[in-house]
């Protein structure tokens, strides 16, 4: 028997601290979007884990198809010349 | 999460390659520990014993709230109020954190949460132990809590992506159970003799279902085969049950309280101590529904779920209605 | 310590700041109830965190009565060991927990006292009053948030949610007043600088309330006379159960320690 009330699923993403990034958490069940910000709250920060919160509806998350992986992200593998080790400079050169 | 991209339970990419062909490389991965998330293709069996796993863990989590929750009203001391409210605060919170990795394999919350109500999904059968002493707080977070982190800490590398996570997420907080449990048993230790007789009855009832925590003998278990080869098991139930008591005893020790084994001793040359076997009958009857309380603890959990059926709904109403204002209006 | 007393009677100072610490204790004691019982698994933490808060005011506030009383009795042995009539919390905080409507209704109407009347006490004479005030002002104000976007989401959700509160409103409205009832003991805390006047936070609360009611279309009962008072030690039946639930370890086991 499938509720039909069952509450959306949002993703949450927590910045730990200023300066840092927002990342992925983990995800709770919110019947908006308000609400699923007071519970990530209670949820996911409860020992001072964030500064900062994102929630968004996992329905608005597109991901990339890891059977694509392939074509996605092997043609970056032989871009070497895009590091910097890859160019040696003369060590009486500074600051490049 | 993603859960949207796998209604349909079997990816495309398997009508493509062959069965065999997909099952090896996600063998390979497994072998040099990658981890395996919730779009890439994996078995069938793999999905549904995950699913299988996670679920009751979080079942566990769920229902163990209620027999230390029903200790909240009467703790001793505002400093220990707060603490358990803290510690049952927390098993939900792992209970969220497993339904969500859980919900990455394809099912929904719902049909979790059905499933526990409907008495077809199982959890930790300790829980169908009654609590009827404060020091029996103490024992579950000493004992119960401890023999989960044993079980939990080698599931931080479980193959399973979400899983893995959450778990690391669980044993972060779990650490503080265990250690609170002891102190409060600590405290009644030495106290006085009717706190004390209350610490060792409490030891005497939650001794022998710690041991059955860690599931039937490696010899008679049905899932650790493949468990152990997909990485989502690490160690045996044996094994953990042994290390278990090998930590516990010497606490127990500290503690001046007497482990209610009579063949339990230290064996020189294995190092390790030996006990007595254990009553698996006993064991089978609790997973059964004979346990003490398993009824109490499903209709606990069955009220709150229908007595909040008004609540969810009128949240769901009120969402939809701001998404809709004109849906407001032609209703 | 106290830094300084302004020129008040310590048993009157003592009485008070037990009104504060008692009805935290008594809400968090009944929030407590609900824990591992809440309608969705996400409501068991936000009301445990609710519980949490206010269990640690009282502690605060109650420790702080003890140094004040200076007979030795700490945050347990007044939590614990008082006779119903020592305890001085409005009779609103012992209401039955209800349904989880009546519930968030109670608990919207204390966090919006607790609000205003924190908000200004953090400017109390009584530095240490000040000091917990500043603490939970902050707290309360997420209480607040979390009860009246409940009560918004069930007076303006179902038709069912919406009678349910509208009932849970009316059942409860008539002991609120008792939290504004000025008595000998508020006066004298505001006229020694200590607390704020009752009825600048009545003001306060009344104009918050008109706000949250109008947002979860509910209707404002008739506020009407008072004939119990709580925060002089007369309770209702209900104090008897929560105080034999919560003092029975105390009480069985009189010299020991937890």
């Amino acid at each position: 028997m499938e509720d039909k009330h069952q509450w959306p699923l949002y993703e949450v993403f927590v910045r730990a601290r200023g300066g840092l990034d927002h990342k992925h958490t983990g995800s709770l069940h919110a019947p908006d979007a308000a609400m699923a910000l007071s519970h990530a709250r209670d949820l996911y920060t409860r020992r001072q884990e964030g500064v900062s919160i994102w929630v968004v509806p996992s329905t608005a998350i597109v991901a990339s198809d890891p059977a694509e992986n392939d074509s996605l992200f092997e043609p970056a593998r032989d871009k070497i010349y895009r590091h910097p080790t890859f160019y040696e400079i003369p060590d009486e050169v500074k600051t490049l | 999460m993603y859960t949207q991209g796998l209604d349909g339970q079997v990816p495309d990419t398997a009508a493509h390659t062959d069965e065999a062909t997909l099952e090896q490389r996600f063998l390979a991965r497994v072998d040099a520990e990658e981890k395996i998330e919730p779009k890439d293709w994996m078995p069938v069996r793999y999905r549904n014993t995950l699913i299988r796993q996670i679920s009751q863990h979080a079942h566990s989590e769920i229902v163990g709230m209620l027999p230390e929750g029903n200790w909240i009203t009467r703790a001793p001391t505002l400093k220990r109020k707060a603490i358990l409210i803290a510690k049952v605060q927390d098993e939900g919170g792992h209970g969220a954190y497993l339904y969500s990795a859980a919900e990455t394999l394809g099912v929904s919350r719902d049909q979790l949460v059905e499933q526990l109500l409907s008495g077809k999904a199982k959890y930790s059968s300790i829980f169908n132990y009654p609590t009827p002493t404060w020091a029996d707080v103490g024992a579950i977070g000493w004992l119960v809590d401890g023999a989960a982190i044993m079980n939990q800490i080698p599931l931080c590398r479980c193959s399973y992506g979400p899983y893995a996570r959450a778990m690391v997420r669980v044993c972060r907080e779990e650490s503080f159970h265990q250690r609170q449990g002891y102190d409060l048993m600590l405290q009644l230790a030495r106290g006085s003799e009717a706190q004390k007789r209350m610490a060792q009855e409490a030891l005497n009832r939650w001794w022998w279902p710690a041991l059955m925590m860690f599931g039937p003998s490696d010899a008679n278990s049905t899932h650790t085969g493949d468990s152990q080869r997909w990485k989502i098991k690490r160690f045996s139930n044996d094994e953990l049950r042994q290390k278990f008591v090998d930590f516990t005893v010497p606490q127990a020790k500290f503690l001046g309280l007497a482990v209610p084994d009579p063949e339990l001793r230290w064996d020189e040359h294995r190092q390790q101590y030996e006990f007595g076997p254990i009553d698996w009958s006993e064991f089978d009857q609790v997973l059964k529904g004979n346990g003490p309380c398993n009824a109490e603890r499903i209709a606990a959990r069955r009220n709150a779920h229908a007595a909040g059926a008004w609540v969810r709904e009128a949240a769901s109403a009120y969402a939809a209605k701001r998404r809709q204002p004109s849906a407001n209006i032609a209703a | 310590m106290n830094a300084k007393l302004p020129n008040v009677d310590a048993q009157a100072l003592f009485h008070y700041v037990l009104r504060l610490g008692d009805l935290s204790l008594i809400l968090g004691q009944r929030l407590g109830e609900w824990v591992g019982h809440a309608p969705a698994l996400e409501e068991d933490l936000g009301v445990a965190n609710i519980a949490l808060d206010l269990i640690g005011q009282a502690r605060l506030l109650l420790s702080y009565a003890g140094e004040i009383e200076g007979c030795g009795r700490d945050e347990d042995k007044l939590a614990y060991l008082r006779e119903q009539g020592g305890y001085f919390n409005a009779i609103l905080a012992e209401q039955p927990n209800g349904d989880f409507g009546q519930t968030i209704v109670r608990q919207v109407l204390i966090d919006a006292f607790q609000l205003e009347l924190y908000e200004r006490m953090t400017g109390s004479l009584d530095e240490r009053l000040a000091s917990i005030a500043a603490k939970s002002v902050k707290e309360v104000r997420y209480h607040l948030r979390y009860s009246s976007g409940w009560l918004v989401r069930l007076g303006d959700g179902t038709e069912e949610s919406h009678a349910r509160v509208q009932s849970a409103l009316n059942t409860l409205w008539p002991y609120t007043v008792e939290l504004f009832a000025e008595d000998d003991l508020d006066q004298l805390m505001a006229d020694s600088g200590i607390a704020p006047r009752l009825s600048a936070v009545h003001a306060a609360w009344s104009a918050r309330l008109e706000g949250i009611l109008a947002d979860s279309t509910l209707l404002r009962p008739a506020d009407r006379p008072h004939l119990w008072h709580g925060k002089r030690g007369q309770h209702s039946e209900h104090l008897g159960y929560i105080l034999a639930e919560m003092q029975y370890l105390q009480r069985a086991y009189p010299e020991a320690c937890w």
